[in-house]
């Protein structure tokens, strides 16, 4: 049986919903930085004092810093490429998801949900194994590095979840734009991307800055596969360095501190953007 | 103190009550007292400390001067015993407050069982006679988001009832309702009122104020300007501004 | 199990599609070992992630500023941070810090590869948690506790009867997220080599040489155990749901 509408219409019985909101107490990403820095070095020269002739942890890091870096970097640049890529698919998907021809939308539900689903890591394999080094197209060779293999596996389950984001803020858009700009004998096509994607932009960014927050943090992943990136290069130096177990510590809490530098700052604006476009 | 109360004094007894929000003092000095079996209403416009004033008598907001004496019990005691408090004061709100996770009749039972530790096979008996008081007999089993205003309303008056207070308390209790449904909540405090029961209402309903209060409070800026009889005060007020008030909305 | 056996080694003789787990006696138990060590770092790590989480958040509530601040460093850092670098830092950092004990006459580390697993993995989901279960908690009005309050309701009465069922409910579909997340996440368990899913799987395929096959069935195993964690949370929040409260 159905039970009877509620024959009110005030917001005391709406749903209660999660709302973002501040932390009691805010973490400037300043002082998280130097917090974190400090915690391991004081984790590292615990440790470390086993004989002066060594180099102490610091002393390490700042030598390896450079290479590190720019393994850093990579990681980045892998980051970007992979959400541009995921970010032009998943657009693409999304609006598929969306079509009037059901079939389309179908399918591509089928594969939003697979790519979502997946483990990322799996993903990762999927494509380092499945995709051959190099592909021939009109009897030119192109060469598939390590790399690039990876960022495309890192592109896959960014297009889908950038096609859930697009799916729901379409969605969100309420159905009184549709009828409008349909009143103005707007066609399909001329509707999506003049009244509503406009309108989505805002309400996309927050979550699709949430997606690269993650993206860039599963490129450390690519490590497995063997793409020498940061934390390829922190076992490297690991292992360069004698291999002293009182030196993994430090080395990933460096790894950690680059990571958390770049996403954190990453964190706080998108939930600032969020809380922004929640009041208006 | 509580020792020192007798039923013939007043249940509830205010003096030179003070509150303030940081630089913003809202109740500035209010004095009054509710005999037992009395309907007191306190009229005024929005904005007036009319709501403050109650929440403070159940000692949901600290005041900060002045005495608040339920039954004898200093509420500014800082050892203030909140459960006995409670016992004595019933409250009914302006937004309802029902709990929305439980159907009417555990919303009428739960604070019994839990607070007072009552026996729940009685309990339910009591919280049915209750709900039936308040005319919802077979609403028992609705959930609160099944229910309209009126009959949330009614439901949270019957749940301040199952813990047999000796004052009622309304804040504003209908603002929020849509006016088809005002009328059955103000018939089953009239009721209430008929019974004998204590009551405290902040109201904007002149009219039910009219004819079922014992007594009318009229306050405005923290203060009130003028009191007495229902009859008298909607009639022949003298301060100049119960009248512009009370031309306003009758 | 003798007929599946026979249909996937016809299968491999005919089509050449080496699904070799269901008929070789040895891969199975490969690959059934690696999906019970997946269901066990699953099961473990949500059900501490959910008691950290549930922890941390109502220590986010205590007056201690001090006790405030670690948890939402706590959080802070391990949401903004790859968690296969957690996984490294605790296994390989701290777990070459820990003495090791004596056990069957050998020397071993105090903490296992697998327990330093469910250790990092757990403390990662729990950040989250520890959010959604705080926001959750937010949620609720505060004219709904003072309800309670003025029913002679303690503080503690008002949070377990009426707070906290309200705030699950609220959670629910974040928690959802966040517990497939951590189930997919156990994959990087991997990386320090806890034989589950994954590892076997990729054992079975380096010495079976079948990579296409094997991938097929890693993602269809992954696929169904997200599809019946899912549908178990639906279930949950299903029940949980108040008639004629939201839609």
């Amino acid at each position: 049986m159905k039970p009877a509408e509620p024959v009110h219409g005030f917001a005391v019985l709406l749903p209660y919903r999660l709302v973002p909101t501040r932390m009691s107490v805010r973490i400037s990403p300043l002082s998280a930085a130097i917090i974190c820095f400090c915690a391991i070095m004081a984790v590292s020269t615990a440790w470390a004092q086993t004989t002066p002739t060594m180099l102490s942890p610091l002393q390490i890091i700042l030598k390896w810093s450079p290479l590190l870096l720019r393994g850093f970097a990579f990681n980045i640049l892998i980051s970007l490429l992979a959400m541009l890529l995921g970010t032009v698919a998943g657009l693409g998907l999304g609006l598929a998801l969306l079509s009037e021809f059901r079939p389309l939308a179908s399918v591509s539900w089928l594969v939003t949900q697979f790519f979502r689903n997946a483990p990322w890591l799996v993903l990762l394999f999927f494509v380092m194994f499945l995709v051959p080094f190099q592909i021939t197209i009109f009897k030119t060779t192109i060469p598939l590095p390590d790399w690039v293999k990876a960022t495309v596996g890192f592109a896959l389950p960014v297009m889908a979840n950038v096609a859930e984001v697009v799916r729901g803020a379409v969605r969100s858009v309420p159905s009184t734009q549709w009828e409008a700009a349909e009143s103005l004998s707007f066609t399909r096509r001329q509707m999506m991307w003049l009244i509503i994607l406009p309108q989505c932009i805002k309400r996309m960014l927050p979550p699709w800055m949430n997606i690269y927050a993650l993206v860039a943090m599963a490129t450390v992943l690519a490590s497995i596969v063997g793409v020498s990136e940061m934390l390829t290069l922190t076992a490297q130096v690991h292992a360069a360095e004698g291999g002293r177990p009182e030196l993994f510590a430090p080395l990933y809490g460096f790894a950690l501190l680059c990571f958390f530098l770049y996403c954190y700052p990453i964190n706080l604006w998108t939930a600032r953007l969020e809380r922004r476009f929640r009041i208006r | 103190m509580a020792a020192s109360w007798t039923p013939d004094q007043p249940i509830v007894q205010c003096v030179d009550v003070r509150k303030s929000f940081g630089a913003l003092e809202v109740l500035k000095g209010i004095s009054l007292s509710v005999k037992k079996g009395e309907v007191i209403c306190i009229i005024g416009p929005s904005g007036s400390g009319k709501s403050t004033l109650i929440r403070c008598i159940n000692a949901l907001q600290p005041i900060s001067s002045g005495s608040i004496q339920i039954e004898g019990i200093e509420v500014t005691a800082p050892k203030l015993d909140k459960l006995a408090l409670r016992r004595k004061v019933g409250m009914v709100f302006q937004q309802y407050n029902l709990f929305p996770h439980k159907t009417a009749l555990q919303n009428v039972m739960m604070a019994p069982i839990h607070v007072l530790r009552q026996n729940r096979a009685e309990v339910e008996v009591r919280a049915r006679a209750l709900l039936a008081k308040v005319r919802l007999a077979g609403k028992e089993d609705s959930y609160p988001g099944e229910l309209s205003g009126g009959q949330q309303q009614r439901v949270a008056i019957a749940r301040s009832l199952a813990m047999r207070p000796d004052i009622m308390l309304f804040d504003e209790v209908t603002a929020a309702l849509d006016p088809e449904t005002v009328k059955e909540v103000l018939v089953t405090i009239r009721e209430l009122a008929e019974d004998g029961m204590t009551c405290l209402l902040v109201t904007h309903e002149m009219n039910f104020a009219r004819e079922v209060a014992d007594h009318v409070y009229f306050t405005d800026r923290g203060v009130i300007v003028e009191h007495g009889p229902p009859e008298t005060l909607f009639t022949a007020a003298k301060d100049e501004r119960t009248q512009r008030f009370l031309s306003q909305v009758l | 199990m003798q007929a599946i056996g026979n249909w996937f080694q016809h299968l491999y003789e005919t089509t050449g599609l080496n699904f070799s787990v269901f008929y070789d006696a040895y891969d199975w138990d490969r690959y059934l070992n690696g999906l019970k060590m997946t269901l066990f770092l699953s099961v473990t790590t949500i059900v501490l992630s959910l008691i950290i989480g549930a922890a941390g958040a109502l220590m986010q509530g205590s007056p201690s500023r001090l006790l405030r601040l670690a948890v939402n460093a706590f959080v802070v850092v391990f949401r903004n941070t790859p968690p296969l670098v957690q996984i490294f830092f605790f296994y390989f950092g701290l777990g070459t810090m820990l003495p090791a004990v004596e056990a069957a006459g050998m020397r071993v580390p105090l903490l296992s590869n697998v327990q330093w697993a469910i250790i990092s993995l757990s403390l990662f989901a729990a950040a989250f948690n520890v959010e959604i279960f705080r926001s959750g908690i937010e949620a609720v009005p505060s004219t709904t506790i003072e309800a309670a309050e003025a029913l002679g309701y303690t503080r503690l009465k008002a949070y377990t009867h009426i707070v906290l069922p309200l705030a699950i409910r609220v959670c629910l579909p974040a928690l959802n997220n966040n517990l497939v997340n951590l189930l997919k996440t156990t994959t990087l368990a991997y990386a320090i080599a806890v034989p589950e899913t994954l590892y076997a799987v990729k054992q079975i395929w380096s010495e079976s040489q079948n990579v296409f096959e094997m991938m097929i069935l890693l993602l269809a195993t992954y696929g169904i155990l997200v599809g019946v964690l899912v549908w178990l949370m639906h279930r949950w929040e299903r029940a949980m749901r108040i008639p004629g409260y939201g839609r």
